[in-house]
């Protein structure tokens, strides 16, 4: 069991770095720092507590906004998903991305206390 | 591709004009003044967010409230209505516009039911089309389920709430349908905006939540639902916990779980899918049962954890267990008639409506489906929900309306599909339908506009009653009794009335209370409600021990007005039974046989309580007609049972001209012990 989960996996990622376009890889490769960013918080939030609770929630959300965010990112300049996205081109899609950061910003450093 | 032409527009300025001539014509009637009771706390609230400032306001600690605990207002009112009403006062003020911010507060409210009407307008053009669209504007500008809480004079959350409700709707439906993040992100601040104006939010954060899941059952899952919903969710989450009265609540209550539920599922799901994609199907079905194995696991642990902290309690229905809330009269269930006098006809097109979007279904057609369903159910448990009903039956009426007209005005042989010779219809049929369907909308408007005019329209500070003669008498005791306090008493006294009319005192009459309409202390509450059941003596002593000055009670026995105060007065009995039950009992007020009377079979408990005493002090000598006995209480038809009252620790201190309002002064302690021997 353990060896086909480990070489459906290692096909996975060999199958990963061949056929997506570096576009796409970079926004992985910030998906994955945000991610590990928002695994140290909840990390030292369990250790050291939750006070001040908005100043952790302020940081978390802000971590999981931010990977949400770029995912959407990924899905609208995906050419492969163009079909579903008529009306929103790669261009308007990093607009929105910018937009909606200032505005998650702004909520979080209104958060943090 | 859809744009607004100018017949559009011209139906929409229509409607919103309409919508503010009908409520504007019946302020000829009273004077500006502000209606109803909770009314009367948003403008103070307003009027002290004006004249200190902002961060005054979040932070004001109201002592004149709830005497001696006092009430921290920032941390326990919906801001939006305080702050919408403080910027257009500031903006006009700037614009060197100078409007008092009475003014504003009085003509906020059909303003935002113009809003109401547009945003009505654009989410029926969403879902259906632009004909649905204007028919669902008009029907929600004269509507009287939406009229009531949108007249001008009545400043009350609600007010701009359904603007905010139907907006976030709007704007939810479009993110739905283009999948882009800016109309997501509008969502948000829409939602934000709802949150900070009334509690009603919390069925924003369950419906579209249910959307999203009842799509994923459907197997309509697409990327654009994943980014609307994700965005949504994350966003206005944070958004809505800077609302100081919120706080921790959308990540603690179980109101909220559902919400964080579905957006875990919905990430689960979407990254399968992603999988799916990629993988052949054997790879898949491995990776599927590690992934299931791990996330039943992590479910399992999170669980135990949240019991263990006691995190997360599930609300029972709190109607059932405390009396205050199934006191009051806008908490009991929907009767038919309410339906139909707030809804007229709307309420049987809705059905058909609901019918043709079930049958023409696509993803926002899934959410209003959803819509009505909920509201329905809600509805008809309480009263006061008719109103969140009322939009989503406007717009599946105007779209039944709008179907209808299609198919029985629209010209056949225009149509992309021109039907055979023999089905098409007579001109005979279409010009009778379309006949009756003007019909039946022209007696909808004219129901309206006399439900309006009747029903809505008094504030219920001035009362007016009608004469043999047909001509208006108007009642004008309360305002009288809060101007003689206002003018008559110390700055700083105190006076204790049932809750109901607390607001009204501190607004009006600008004196401390001891319990207003917030009713959050129940205790406190219960405390005002033993001194009235109890006995002169007993109650003197809660008096002393909360400092009171002066009592104010309603009495409605000249002029037969049935909302006063021995009428609540069970209601009182029972609250205060529910924290003191050694010392009151609720069936010592009624007579042996079960019966509540006034007269001389009444009780004796009842015959010698301080409402008693306080109601029908000196009554015994007033005869109002020559027909009835001298003590003849017109709204309980009896005549009263203890006629020669005294009074030992209060003395009267103002009656208002109808007896409606009844003032006494608490005396302060005898200089000298009666009882003591020497």
């Amino acid at each position: 069991m353990s060896n086909s989960v480990i070489s459906v996996i290692s096909r996975f990622l060999e199958e990963y770095t061949t056929s997506t376009p570096n576009k796409l890889k970079v926004v992985d490769a910030y998906l994955l720092y945000i991610l590990l960013t928002g695994a140290l918080q909840f990390l030292y939030c369990l250790l050291v507590g939750t006070f001040p609770f908005n100043s952790f929630l302020s940081g978390f959300i802000s971590c999981v906004g931010s990977f949400i965010l770029a995912v959407c990112l990924r899905i609208q300049i995906n050419p492969q998903n163009k079909s579903d996205f008529l009306s929103v081109s790669p261009e308007r899609a990093f607009a929105d991305f910018l937009f909606a950061h200032t505005v998650l910003h702004l909520v979080v450093m209104n958060f943090i206390g | 591709l859809t744009k607004f032409g100018t017949e559009e527009k011209k139906m929409l300025k229509l409607s919103w004009s309409i919508k503010l001539n009908i409520q504007v014509l019946l302020l000829q009637f009273y004077s500006k003044i502000v209606f109803c009771f909770p009314f009367r706390f948003n403008y103070r609230s307003t009027h002290h967010l004006t004249s200190n400032g902002f961060y005054e306001f979040l932070n004001w600690f109201d002592e004149r409230a709830w005497y001696p605990l006092g009430r921290i207002v920032g941390g326990t009112v919906y801001p939006g209505l305080m702050v919408t009403a403080g910027l257009i006062h500031y903006v006009l003020n700037l614009l060197h516009i100078t409007v008092h911010i009475r003014d504003v507060c009085v003509f906020l409210a059909p303003v935002f039911s113009g809003l109401t009407s547009i945003s009505t307008f654009l989410l029926t053009r969403e879902l259906w089309n632009q004909g649905a669209g204007l028919l669902a504007a008009c029907f929600i500008a004269i509507v009287p389920g939406y009229i009531s809480r949108s007249v001008a004079g009545s400043f009350d959350n609600e007010g701009i709430a359904i603007f905010a409700l139907q907006f976030t709707y709007y704007l939810w439906v479009k993110s739905v349908k283009t999948g882009s993040v800016f109309w997501a992100i509008g969502c948000c601040l829409s939602y934000f905006y709802m949150v900070s104006a009334w509690g009603g939010y919390v069925f924003i954060i369950n419906l579209i939540p249910l959307h999203v899941f009842v799509l994923l059952l459907m197997q309509r899952f697409s990327r654009r639902v994943y980014i609307a919903y994700s965005t949504f969710y994350i966003i206005g989450l944070v958004l809505s916990m800077q609302i100081p009265f919120v706080g921790f609540q959308p990540i603690r209550t179980s109101e909220h779980m559902a919400a964080a539920g579905v957006f875990v599922l919905l990430q689960v799901y979407a990254f399968l899918q992603y999988l799916k994609d990629r993988l052949t199907r054997q790879e898949f079905q491995t990776l599927f049962f590690l992934g299931v194995a791990l996330a039943a696991g992590v479910v399992f642990l999170s669980v135990i954890y949240l019991t263990y902290t006691g995190t997360n309690k599930l609300k029972c229905y709190a109607k059932i267990h405390i009396p205050i809330i199934a006191s009051v009269s806008e908490h009991q269930p929907t009767t038919w008639v309410s339906f139909f006098f707030d809804l007229h006809i709307l309420v049987c097109t809705f059905p058909a409506g609901l019918w043709f979007c079930i049958k023409n279904i696509n993803d926002e057609r899934v959410f209003v489906a959803l819509y009505a369903i909920s509201a329905v159910y809600f509805a008809g448990v309480m009263v006061r929900l008719m109103l969140t009903l009322t939009p989503v039956v406007c717009m599946l009426s105007a779209v039944a309306f709008s179907c209808v007209f299609e198919h029985y005005l629209g010209d056949d042989m225009k149509r992309q599909s021109p039907p055979a010779e023999d089905s098409r219809l007579g001109p005979n049929i279409k010009s009778i339908v379309t006949m009756l369907m003007l019909m039946l909308l022209m007696m909808f408007a004219v129901h309206c506009t006399w439900v309006t005019s009747n029903a809505y329209s008094s504030p219920s500070v001035v009362l007016a009653s009608y004469n043999h003669d047909g001509s208006r008498n108007i009642l004008d005791d309360f305002r009288e009794a809060y101007y003689w306090l206002r003018q008559n008493t110390d700055e700083h006294a105190r006076v204790m009335s049932w809750w109901d009319y607390g607001y009204q005192i501190a607004g009006m009459a600008n004196r401390t209370t001891l319990v207003d309409n917030n009713t959050w202390n129940n205790s406190h509450i219960a405390l005002v409600g033993k001194a009235m059941s109890s006995n002169e003596t007993a109650a003197y002593e809660i008096m002393r021990s909360l400092d009171v000055d002066y009592v104010l009670i309603i009495f409605g026995g000249v002029i037969g007005y049935s909302g006063d105060d021995i009428n609540k007065f069970l209601w009182m009995v029972r609250i205060a039974e529910g924290e003191h039950p050694r010392d009151i009992r609720e069936s010592d007020y009624f007579t042996p046989q079960g019966e509540f009377r006034v007269d001389k079979a009444g009780s004796p408990t009842l015959l010698n309580c301080l409402m008693y005493k306080m109601s029908y002090y000196r009554f015994g000598e007033m005869q109002l007609d020559f027909r009835t006995p001298p003590g003849f209480d017109r709204t309980r038809n009896a005549e009263i049972g203890n006629k020669d009252i005294k009074l030992k620790h209060l003395e009267e201190a103002f009656t208002s001209e109808h007896w409606l309002v009844r003032i006494y002064k608490v005396k302060k302690l005898e200089n000298r012990d009666r009882t003591s021997s020497l």
